[in-house]
């Protein structure tokens, strides 16, 4: 393909967009720039971090599995973008263009008032004032549609916003300037409104840049699970996706792979995983005649499973249903500054309609009074207030990010700080929600035992060999020599090391592990034959988590559909009461029960039967491991193995509202100040402009305390 | 005041000439990748001449 001629070779370029969630870094950046470079046929390849995708413009002979198959290799699963789900258009970029032309405008125009606050007088005044309008107004113009459309919209519904006030003041202001400049007058307000957007659009910014990264981040994990089934047809098997599934279909289900529509076992026996559907950590043998679900993953042998339901039929898409019931409640949250713009506005024009009519009435002429009462709406105008919110949660979720944290937006934090009782899902929550071997068994194993099972277990896919891979492979053990590997599916790796054959297999019946936990055997010539027993582990840190949740007065409790006997042993382990056995309506009670009582509830769980409760809790939280669904309905989502990522993203959302407490403290405490002077008459453009960016400055200064705020309190 | 005929349209070109430079990084799709475009600078050169072979080609 790589001799194709260069005629034909500009028309069959084609370009294909992946998606590779696993990337975070400049050294992975380059590994997959490089990998996909290597490759013959590759034009180009451009990595876009922000989106978590990767560019490719390659032959079209070069096929997308050999770009997934350069991927994978490297250690970069990937998977080529969904067309329907192609990331929605940025928040920030639209708003980037306005802030620049007010940026410059404000700077120039500043320019020219410090010469008039220094005493620049009569023509030269009058000429700094013209060219200040001639910047001024166009770029105000430009600028300030970003709050014109919103509170043009706004009005049309006989509805108010912060922008409204905003709009008011800014065209009050600019109209005010532009008449004392053709006459002569002594004071022109421009620099003050140019700032004024300039901050406002700052605010903005970083309210929509917030929301761009995170939704990054979170749409990359979600198209990465666009799934999809091997469906078998007249002897050929084609990779079919999830939505265009029908009935009668025949998929086969390698092991390791997780149904995409309900079904019916036509072929094989294997084992199966319900937990993302049920929460039961012990997998349950299935053979032929026995009806699968979508989300259950294929633990053992392949099979085949003809398809009884798809799409809207299927058991998932009534937890889908479910979930849209219980999440209407939280839609109606109400964020904290759009409850203060509603007490902000009504207060502002009332304080600039009374200094009005106080001038008018004291005898001040209507020219004069309307001055007056123009200067206290460009100074109550809110700068800071509109700063007090973004940034501050900007920096926070910029903090948490950083701890592998996603916050998907910022009601989130708002919510999340009010928190007091924890719900907790016990599969894939508080344990790992995958098989990992019992460490004991792995001390035992003599060095080159561990050796000979490292190098059989990176022949198989199956989910206990990939489990002792990265267990041994963190352990710091390096895999023997082997010849002659072959695996057997459902059976197990079989190999020649030093002569003598090897194993790595499923246990003979008698040694098999007892109640539902699962094991593997590991066979070498001349050696007792040592079972490894594998089984579903808490989190690291699990109890250190649960006692910072306590400390801040929150309790934790297990809401589990796994079996009593499970559930009771981790509520042991972990010093907590707990409920098993519920189904997902079972968890929507539960919460809507701890609603009732005047409690604000957080769900953490990970699979579709938890669906419905992190759609109802007032907050949620979900594993990057998680279903889904489970993802999509989480605020926030956190990508590391350890559980202290809960009472982390509480403890930080709680001093994220206490700064922007503090922030409307500030903002507010300027207009207390500076509102009895404007309402008096002696508010100058000087004392406007300084008073500004003053309180905008200190606003800022304080949020930045929060890059700090997402670490472990000091013990 | 002869200074000030001078110096004003020289600040003022000055302020738009970074303004028009920003709309044009702004089209050409520099602000696309902010996070990539931090990174990027940690790639080690020598490890380069592979990715951009077919950029100018």
């Amino acid at each position: 393909m790589a001799s194709a001629p260069p005629l034909t070779q500009s028309e069959s370029i084609e370009t294909t967009t992946l998606v590779v969630p696993g990337m975070h870094c400049a050294s992975c950046m380059g590994k997959v720039e490089r990998a996909l470079g290597a490759l013959p046929g590759v034009q180009s390849a451009r990595v876009n971090l922000t989106a978590r995708q990767v560019n490719v413009a390659h032959d079209a002979a070069l096929g997308v599995p050999d770009l997934v198959g350069a991927l994978v290799a490297i250690g970069f699963p990937s998977q080529p973008r969904v067309e329907d789900l192609a990331p929605p258009p940025s928040a920030v970029k639209p708003l980037l263009a306005p802030l620049a032309v007010a940026g410059f405008a404000c700077m120039n125009v500043m320019l020219l008032s410090v010469s008039i606050w220094s005493g620049a007088e009569g023509s030269t005044r009058d000429l700094f004032h013209l060219l200040s309008a001639a910047i001024g107004i166009p770029a105000i113009l430009y600028a300030g549609r970003v709050f014109f459309a919103s509170a043009w919209g706004a009005l049309k519904h006989g509805r108010t916003n912060m922008d409204v006030p905003i709009s008011i003041g800014v065209i009050l202001a600019t109209g005010l300037s532009l008449y004392e400049t053709l006459n002569h007058g002594a004071e022109a307000w421009f620099d003050g409104t140019l700032m004024l957007l300039l901050f406002l659009l700052a605010g903005r910014v970083l309210d929509a840049m917030m929301r761009d990264r995170a939704r990054a981040g979170v749409d990359a994990l979600l198209r990465q699970a666009a799934p999809g089934a091997m469906v078998v047809a007249k002897g050929a098997i084609d990779w079919v996706p999830a939505r265009d599934l029908l009935p009668g279909m025949v998929m086969r289900v390698a092991s390791g792979e997780r149904l995409a529509a309900d079904g019916e076992i036509v072929s094989g026996a294997s084992r199966f995983d319900r937990s993302l559907l049920t929460g039961e950590s012990a997998a349950v043998p299935v053979a032929q005649g026995d009806a699968v679900h979508a989300g259950m993953l294929n633990m053992d042998a392949p099979v085949d499973v003809r398809v009884t339901a798809a799409g809207s039929d299927t058991t998932l898409a009534e937890i889908a249903r479910t979930m849209e019931a219980a999440g209407q409640h939280r839609s109606a949250y109400v964020r904290i500054a759009d409850r203060a713009s509603r007490l902000y506005a009504p207060a502002v024009h009332t304080l600039a309609a009374l200094t009005f009519v106080g001038w008018m009435v004291a005898g001040a002429g209507a020219y004069e009074s309307l001055k007056i009462a123009i200067a206290v709406l460009i100074i109550t105008c809110p700068c800071a207030l509109g700063l007090a919110v973004p940034v501050a949660q900007v920096v926070a979720a910029g903090a948490l990010m950083r701890r592998g944290i996603m916050v998907k937006d910022g009601s989130a934090m708002e919510r999340m700080a009010r928190i007091d009782r924890a719900l907790l899902d016990k599969t894939g929550t508080l344990t790992l929600g995958r098989p990992t071997p019992d460490p004991q068994a792995l001390d035992a194993l003599p060095a080159q035992a561990a050796q000979v099972a490292l190098a059989l277990a990176s022949h198989s896919r199956h989910p206990l060999s990939r489990a002792l891979v990265e267990a041994l492979g963190a352990r710091g053990v390096t895999a023997a020599e082997l010849t002659q590997v072959e695996e057997v599916a459902g059976q197990g790796v079989h190999a020649l090391w030093h002569g003598g054959p090897v194993a790595l297999r499923r246990p003979d019946g008698a040694t098999a592990g007892t109640n539902g936990s699962m094991a593997s055997a590991l066979d070498i010539e001349g050696m007792p034959v040592r079972l490894i027993l594998f089984a579903d582990r808490l989190r690291p840190d699990a109890n250190q988590a649960l006692g910072w949740m306590r400390a801040m007065g929150v309790e934790p409790s297990i809401l589990s559909g796994d079996a009593m006997g499970a559930v009771a042993e981790v509520a042991r382990a972990t010093h907590m009461t707990a409920q098993g056995h519920a189904s997902p309506s079972d968890k929507l009670e539960a919460i809507q029960r701890l609603q009732g009582a005047g409690h604000h509830v957080l769900m953490a769980g990970d699979g579709l039967n938890d669906g419905p409760a992190l759609a109802a809790a007032h907050a949620s939280i979900a594993p990057g491991t998680a279903s889904d669904v489970g993802r999509q309905a989480a605020d926030f989502v956190f990508l590391s193995d350890s559980l202290l990522a809960i009472p982390r993203a509480m403890a930080t959302s709680r001093a994220t509202m206490r700064v922007v407490r503090q922030n409307f403290v500030l903002a507010i405490g300027y207009n207390v100040l500076a509102v009895p002077m404007a309402m008096a008459g002696l508010v100058t453009p000087l004392i406007a402009a300084v008073a500004m960016s003053t309180s905008s400055l200190i606003v800022i200064g304080n949020s930045l305390r929060l890059a700090m705020a997402a670490r472990e309190p000091k013990a | 005041m002869t200074g000030l005929a001078f110096l004003i349209p020289v600040a003022l070109l000055m302020g738009l000439t970074g303004l028009a430079a920003f709309f044009w990084s702004l089209r050409n799709g520099q602000f696309e990748d902010l996070d990539g475009a931090a990174a990027r600078i940690l790639i080690d050169d020598e490890e380069l001449p592979v990715e951009t072979k077919g950029e100018r080609g």
